[in-house]
């Protein structure tokens, strides 16, 4: 009978802890949220900066903006340019920020920043329509020199890649090949380059990428060879034929036609600068929730007060948790079931010693007001009710004793449940004339024990900060709890209690 | 600090309190069945159908208005018990055992007037001794008076034995025994003798008091190893009989042996304690489990008495 009605019980406890734990580390990866409080997480913020002259006509300026770069995650963008209207478009694919403003006249400075977090996880998108090679029309000479050079890097190679890099090798000055001192200038090779593999039928393309290093300034953005190899666009760097993008490499322009496109200005630039920042993981986290798929799950969607309520509401599972194992397990004895969570919960809002000595002095002075209102032959009820005004007479008293000493934290007493300690003094003194003080003396020790324990559970950090940013953890503590009930065990305080039993054996 | 492994517990078949309350309480004892124990006015009348005796009733206190009666009630009272019917662990019970002129002596000798008994029936009735604080009633009952035989081992209080009954079968029984660090009551916690009472044959195991052996009644001074009950095996089938009467499967039935009446059903049980069990220096668990391996269960309570007493001698 035992073991039958038992096993379906604890498989499904186990599967309650473990869909805790895996939801938990799932959210974990998703969306960021760190384990730890205090994490820190590297966040580059590029801001972009054009420069131009007003020659007095209306001025439309189109810049290509990031979009999906492959190893970043964009977290924010924005765009800080006064007297200008701003928006950012989406067109065939590509995004891009405009600025515009009728009449100008001198020179103008643009800003746009983005924010960046590393991500390996991100990858260019797949184009949706498959790239085809642009039609390339070569003159003579340079027909024969490409075609020839051309055949030497095909005979080289297997696939669009090696081919890519063969040529690259092959045009390199000491790449062994009579043709390319024709072909190659400097100013147009990466041009010629992607011209070469357009010929060649692989669709091929220049990307813009940006190399992040903390606090430059006036940076340039450096070509970068893509190649299409019929399932995604691979990055060379056009000059090594290194496979890949280096790391802290940030492609600010992919696919695009141009970076900046101006009207009514002249002169324009287009620099960069950035700067390495750390921000709390938890926030970025935060911030990521709404628009990750993931983010109903989380309580950050609540108004700002009500996560307030649910931080402190989701502590009270811990504090259960202390209250079954040192009840089940160790076996004290306490003064009412839950009485020692409503006190830990108060010792949270009071901090534990002044929340300490609040608690004994408001019982004790009830204790000494309970004594005379039992010899004025009051029915229960009545008596109950009076002892609640005079637990609140005490606590308003304390408080103003408290705050003329100079202690603040007097102010604090009113936090602890007021109906549950008249209560509580009621038991007491009842305790205490039929069992004596000896038993109110280690009920009350032994709330007060739990108490503190559960408290100082419920008041690390950590804890806070687990049971708030993964509530997914409570089906843990629910199943350790559900676990204790069924647990028939010793209690610690048995072993003492029947230690006599040794005599017997 | 002495302290024993579990180990050895496990050896010596103790039973403990996570254990009692998954695999016995809560497995064996009905939830519908509570009530009838936690109110000791439903378990007088209940009982009394399967001729279990209990102590007379004399007054029952519903209403604060039915206070006044008590006075005129107990006007020609010598002695009485004022109880409450949902108390627990015998909380609120107050034993009168006579008159000094106005005022009523307690069992403990305290003189008390008829005002402080009628504060005490009405905290009785607003439910400060109840389980879970609820309205309760009180009452009255006439003052169980014990055969001097048992009554000379114990301080002021009535001795009483507990019976712990499994299945309808009585598996382990004590003698409770007050003293002066009970104050006349004979609630073990409180430092009353517990003593082991041999099931085969009701005679006396051994004695313990705050969990320690004891060999002499420390107020008493009387060994109490030679104490034999008389009618043991009437006591046992009464116990083994309430099994029929509550439906429960595991319960502690506490006895008391009148002068006059013989064997009365003080009060039942649900949640019987630990301690019996250092009252008797052995476990619980071997004679539970031997009763829940029975292929065939005893349907009389006289055969289920006879089963125990052939079964559980003191060396099981």
């Amino acid at each position: 009978m035992t073991s039958r009605s038992r096993i379906p019980f604890f498989v499904a406890i186990l599967l309650l802890i473990a869909a805790g734990i895996s939801i938990a580390v799932w959210r974990h990866v998703e969306l960021g949220i760190p384990w730890f409080t205090g994490e820190q997480k590297p966040v580059w913020m590029v801001e972009a900066r054009i420069d131009f002259t007003g020659t007095g006509e209306p001025v439309l300026a189109s810049m290509n903006i990031p979009d999906q770069p492959p190893g970043f995650r964009i977290i924010s963008e924005q765009a800080a340019s006064p007297g200008y209207g701003f928006s950012i478009v989406e067109d065939s694919g590509e995004r891009r920020a405009e600025w515009s403003k009728r009449d100008i006249n001198g020179p103008q400075t643009l800003y746009f920043k983005v924010q960046l977090v590393p991500d390996e996880r991100v990858r260019t998108g797949n184009p949706r329509r498959r790239p085809k090679p642009e039609p390339v029309f070569w003159e003579e000479p340079q027909a024969t020199a490409v075609e020839e050079l051309l055949q030497q890097a095909a005979a080289r190679s297997s696939t669009p890649e090696s081919m890519t890099r063969e040529l690259i090798k092959l045009l390199q000055p000491d790449g062994g090949a009579q043709n390319t001192t024709l072909l190659v200038s400097n100013d147009n090779y990466i041009d010629l380059l992607n011209r070469m593999l357009n010929h060649a039928g692989i669709p091929a393309r220049i990307a813009d990428g940006l190399a992040l290093e903390d606090a430059r300034r006036r940076q340039q953005l450096r070509p970068f060879l893509q190649i299409y190899d019929g399932t995604s666009w691979l990055t060379f760097d056009p000059r090594t034929a290194e496979q890949g993008l280096p790391e802290n490499v940030l492609l600010w322009r992919q696919a695009a036609t141009s970076l900046l496109d101006l009207v009514g200005g002249d002169d324009s630039e287009v620099s960069f600068s950035m700067l390495r920042q750390t921000v709390p993981a938890l926030q970025l986290a935060q911030s990521q929730s709404s628009e990750n798929g993931l983010g109903f799950l989380s309580l950050y969607q609540l108004p700002i007060e009500e996560q307030g309520m649910f931080r402190m509401l989701l502590l009270l599972p811990l504090g259960a948790l202390v209250v079954a194992f040192m009840r089940i397990v160790v076996g004290i004895k306490t003064s009412g079931t839950f009485m020692p969570i409503l006190i830990a919960v108060a010792f949270v809002q009071t901090t534990l010693i002044p929340g300490l000595i609040a608690f004994v002095s408001v019982v004790a002075i009830g204790l000494v007001m309970r004594g005379y209102l039992s010899s004025l032959n009051l029915l229960l009820v009545s008596r109950i009710s009076a002892l609640i005004i005079l637990v609140i007479f005490i606590t308003a008293g304390l408080s103003i004793v408290g705050y003329q000493m100079g202690f603040n934290t007097g102010m604090t007493v009113t936090f602890f449940p007021m109906v549950i300690i008249a209560w509580t003094i009621e038991r007491m003194s009842i305790l205490w004339e039929e069992e004596g003080a000896r038993e109110v003396l280690v009920q009350s020790t032994g709330s007060l024990f739990v108490a503190v324990c559960a408290f100082l559970l419920m008041s690390t950090p950590l804890a806070e900060h687990l049971t708030f940013n993964f509530p997914e953890l409570h089906f843990v503590v629910l199943g350790l709890i559900l676990l204790m009930g069924q647990y028939t065990g010793y209690k610690l305080s048995e072993l003492r209690r029947f230690h006599p039993m040794k005599a017997y054996d | 600090m002495g302290w024993i492994s579990p180990f050895k517990l496990n050896q010596l078949g103790m039973l403990n309190m996570n254990r009692r309350n998954v695999d016995y309480i809560a497995r064996y004892n009905s939830r519908m069945s509570y009530p009838l124990v936690d109110n000791k006015l439903k378990t007088k009348l209940v009982v009394a159908e399967y001729d279990v005796r209990t102590p007379r009733l004399l007054q029952v206190v519903r209403q604060q208005h039915e206070i006044s009666h008590f006075r005129q009630m107990a006007e020609d009272l010598n002695g009485f018990a004022i109880k409450p019917a949902k108390g627990s662990g015998g909380k609120g019970i107050t034993v009168i055992t006579g008159r000094d002129g106005d005022e009523y002596v307690k069992a403990s000798g305290a003189r008390v007037s008829v005002a402080y008994l009628e504060r005490h029936l009405s905290n009785i009735l607003a439910g400060l001794y109840s389980l879970a604080g609820t309205p309760d009633v009180a009452i009255v009952e006439n003052l169980v008076e014990s055969i001097p035989e048992l009554a000379r081992y114990s301080f002021q209080g009535v001795p009483d034995i507990r019976i712990v009954v499994f299945q309808g079968y009585p598996v382990m029984a004590m003698l409770r025994l007050a003293t002066k660090a009970s104050d006349g009551k004979a609630n073990l916690h409180q430092g009353a003798v517990g003593v082991g009472l041999n099931i085969a044959n009701g005679r006396s195991l051994n004695a313990v008091q705050f969990n320690r052996p004891i060999t002499l009644h420390p107020d008493t001074g009387l060994a109490l190893d030679d104490i034999a009950i008389d009618d043991w095996q009437e006591m046992l089938v009464m116990a083994s009989r309430c099994y029929e009467a509550t439906g429960l499967g595991y319960m502690g039935v506490d006895l008391v042996v009148d002068v006059n009446e013989g064997p009365l059903l003080l009060e039942l049980n649900a949640r019987p304690g630990l301690a019996i069990q250092m009252a008797n220096g052995r476990g619980l668990l071997p004679r539970l489990r031997q009763i829940e391996a029975l292929r065939k269960p005893h349907f009389t309570p006289e055969d289920r008495a006879a089963f125990a007493m052939e079964t559980f001698t003191a060396k099981v």
